[in-house]
């Protein structure tokens, strides 16, 4: 089942003489379960193809379907909607909010999704266990590591049942130690509980860790390729597995989400499509 | 719900940033407690200056003679003065008023080392009746000794403290210019005039002593009507006017040579202005309140651009612009409010210590504690709004880049 798919996308900047496209036509699908790694030199359009996934942005031309609804018309606060029920972020700098615990940075978007102090510490406090966090929520950023940080960041980006992961360099940040780490986190969470992620990384090593790699360049995409994981043949078969029956964890996650869906409920019938 | 998710997210924020906070809505403080002061201070001496108005007497008329005229040399008058004649015409007219003759002379008291600059003033026993005043020590003047001209004098507060120094005074006899005259009793402390003069710098005595054996003549410099509260007190002041206008042969269309003062009318007066005074010390703080204001804007502004990046962080997880929008308005509205109410603290606490620091009594004006409250709570969200704003237009890619 596709997810998410963009239709001829471009993106322009400027007007007229001082007009940079960048982004050149796109197309892209991304299947529900799936692990997709994003490469490109700086200044490829994989940012802003990133930016658009991750609805912060939106096309010039073009559409962008998500779950089968065209989501490029829609407007700041719908896309604020939009990112609140079904997006979760991975920043390269972590971004967590300072001076802030990493049980109040986890329960953040709860927060904006309405949900009462006892649920949200109780979903935050899970989310945090599952990173391997239980002994650290009461620390703020600046008493964590940076692995650490980044793992509550993963935690934040959970904590909300999100349809799909967009992950920015999320090991950019960290030594090859931490590094490992995160990845190890990131590719259980997809293996496990199919999760699908969008990784944006420089490094090859990283990337053969995905399932799929798209690599920009000038505005396009260059190549797509199904390697098979260098970690073993199996390892592929069993990707299949998962991400087949991954509809299951992601549609009741969006189910839930949907009942307080307001401004975009044709979402909701792309969704029951 | 989404006012709820704002409010959350701004106490939050308020708890984080103690300090911010603080500063934030320092110059609400500031400016809710000025007004507060200001305002009760003002209403204090107000009050003050017309109970001491009143102090003189109620419904209290003065005959003086002249027109008084303040230059250079301080209060003149060239009329000529009253005289036991007109003393009895008044009591004539005025069957059912309280009348009092005055004599008022400067004098100098002596006793042992001591030696007092000081008024004398000779009068009758009614005196003390018109001016409210009690004799706190000894005992007022007897009718024979008025009749007689007796040389027994009652003295004022300050001169017993200049004068005797603490010792057993009654019955003991000093001198006033020539004259030597017994105490026979001390009046009690009335503290300073509305015009800020020592009211208990004074020595009473009979006033045919005062005439015959002081000033040398049957002068009254001054008299004193006091009027019971149901008679018109303008009504008395035109008749004893027209009596006097006869008596002192004034011709129709010229003006008066003496005058007739009504004291009730002397405190509305005072008390105008002591309000108008009020109002203006009110708005000078106003001021202050404004500049409070543009203070949590001026910290806001810095505040968003500080928070640049926490805002990216908000809209990239679902935040909409109106829910960031809030959230600063409810920061600006909540640390304004605080303010206020610390302000109102502050205010009415440093007005019931100034007033008590100043002598003045304390009167409680809830009106302005409201509307202060209420200001504060405003101006934080006015002020609150344009950087709120600013905060909720942030575009979040843009937001999330910023170092």
């Amino acid at each position: 089942m596709k997810l998410i798919e963009l239709l001829d996308v471009s993106k322009v900047y400027g007007r007229g003489g001082a007009e940079t496209r960048a982004l050149d036509g796109i197309d892209l699908a991304i299947d529900a379960g799936e692990f997709v790694a994003v490469m490109g030199t700086s200044g490829s359009g994989k940012s802003t193809c990133m930016n658009i996934l991750g609805c912060l942005d939106k096309p010039t031309h073009g559409r962008y379907l998500f779950r089968g609804v065209d989501v490029s018309k829609l407007d700041r606060d719908e896309r604020a909607l939009l990112r609140r029920r079904h997006l979760g972020f991975i920043f390269q700098s972590f971004n967590l909010l300072a001076r802030t615990s990493a049980l109040e940075n986890v329960e953040l978007p709860l927060v904006y999704r309405g949900l009462r102090k006892a649920e949200r510490r109780r979903l935050a406090l899970a989310q945090l266990d599952a990173v391997g966090l239980s002994d650290r929520v009461h620390h703020t950023p600046a008493e964590l590591s940076g692995g650490q940080q980044q793992r509550v960041a993963i935690a934040r980006a959970l904590v909300t049942s999100p349809s799909i992961i967009f992950a920015d360099e999320p090991t950019g940040n960290l030594d090859s130690r931490n590094s490992q780490e995160i990845l190890t986190l990131l590719s259980g969470l997809h293996r496990e509980r199919g999760i699908t992620i969008v990784m944006v990384t420089h490094e090859p090593e990283l990337a053969a860790l995905a399932d799929r790699v798209v690599v920009f360049r000038d505005g396009r995409i260059v190549s797509e390729s199904n390697e098979p994981e260098p970690s073993g043949g199996g390892g592929s078969s069993r990707s299949a597995g998962p991400s087949g029956e991954s509809g299951q964890p992601g549609e009741s996650g969006h189910s839930r989400l949907s009942g307080s869906w307001g401004p975009g409920s044709e979402l909701r019938g792309g969704g029951a499509r | 719900m989404m006012a709820w998710i704002a409010m959350v997210i701004a106490l939050k924020e308020i708890r984080r940033n103690k300090l911010r906070s603080f500063l934030t809505g320092l110059g609400i403080v500031i400016g809710v407690s000025a007004v507060i002061v200001m305002v009760h201070l003002g209403k204090g001496a107000s009050r003050n200056v017309t109970e001491e108005i009143a102090s003189l007497g109620k419904n209290l008329l003065i005959l003086s003679p002249g027109t008084r005229r303040r230059g250079p040399g301080g209060t003149r008058s060239d009329a000529r003065d009253f005289d036991d004649g007109d003393v009895s015409a008044v009591e004539r007219e005025f069957e059912d008023v309280i009348m009092a003759p005055l004599v008022v002379r400067p004098v100098t008291a002596v006793y042992a080392n001591a030696n007092v600059s000081t008024t004398a003033i000779g009068t009758t026993s009614k005196y003390l009746d018109i001016r409210d005043w009690a004799v706190s020590r000894g005992r007022g003047f007897a009718a024979h000794e008025v009749a007689a001209g007796s040389r027994v004098c009652i003295l004022g507060q300050t001169v017993v403290d200049e004068l005797f120094q603490g010792e057993g005074l009654l019955d003991v006899s000093f001198r006033i210019d020539r004259l030597s005259c017994r105490v026979i009793g001390v009046l009690e402390a009335k503290g300073q005039s509305a015009m800020g003069s020592d009211q208990d710098d004074i020595i009473l005595m009979p006033l045919r002593t005062m005439q015959r054996r002081l000033a040398g003549n049957t002068d009254v410099s001054q008299i004193m009507v006091s009027v019971s509260e149901e008679r018109s007190l303008a009504a008395v002041s035109e008749r004893l006017r027209a009596l006097f206008r006869e008596r002192r042969n004034i011709a129709r269309g010229a003006a008066d040579d003496f005058e007739v003062r009504d004291m009730k009318e002397i405190a509305a007066m005072v008390e105008k202005s002591t309000s108008t005074l009020t109002a203006l010390l009110g708005a000078i703080a106003a001021v202050s309140m404004l500049v409070g204001g543009i203070g949590i804007m001026n910290i806001m502004l810095v505040a968003v651009t500080e928070r640049t990046r926490e805002i990216g962080i908000r809209l990239a997880l679902g935040a909409r612009g109106r829910e960031v929008l809030l959230q600063f308005l409810i920061e600006a509205g909540v640390l304004s409010t605080l303010g206020g109410l610390v302000g109102v603290l502050l205010g009415v606490g440093g007005s019931l210590l100034l007033t008590m620091k100043m002598t003045l009594p304390f009167v409680f004006v809830p009106e302005i504690v409201a509307v202060s409250f209420l200001f504060s709570a405003v101006v934080g969200i006015v002020f609150g709004f344009l950087p709120a704003r600013r905060a909720s237009m942030l575009d979040p890619i843009e937001a999330l880049r910023h170092e």
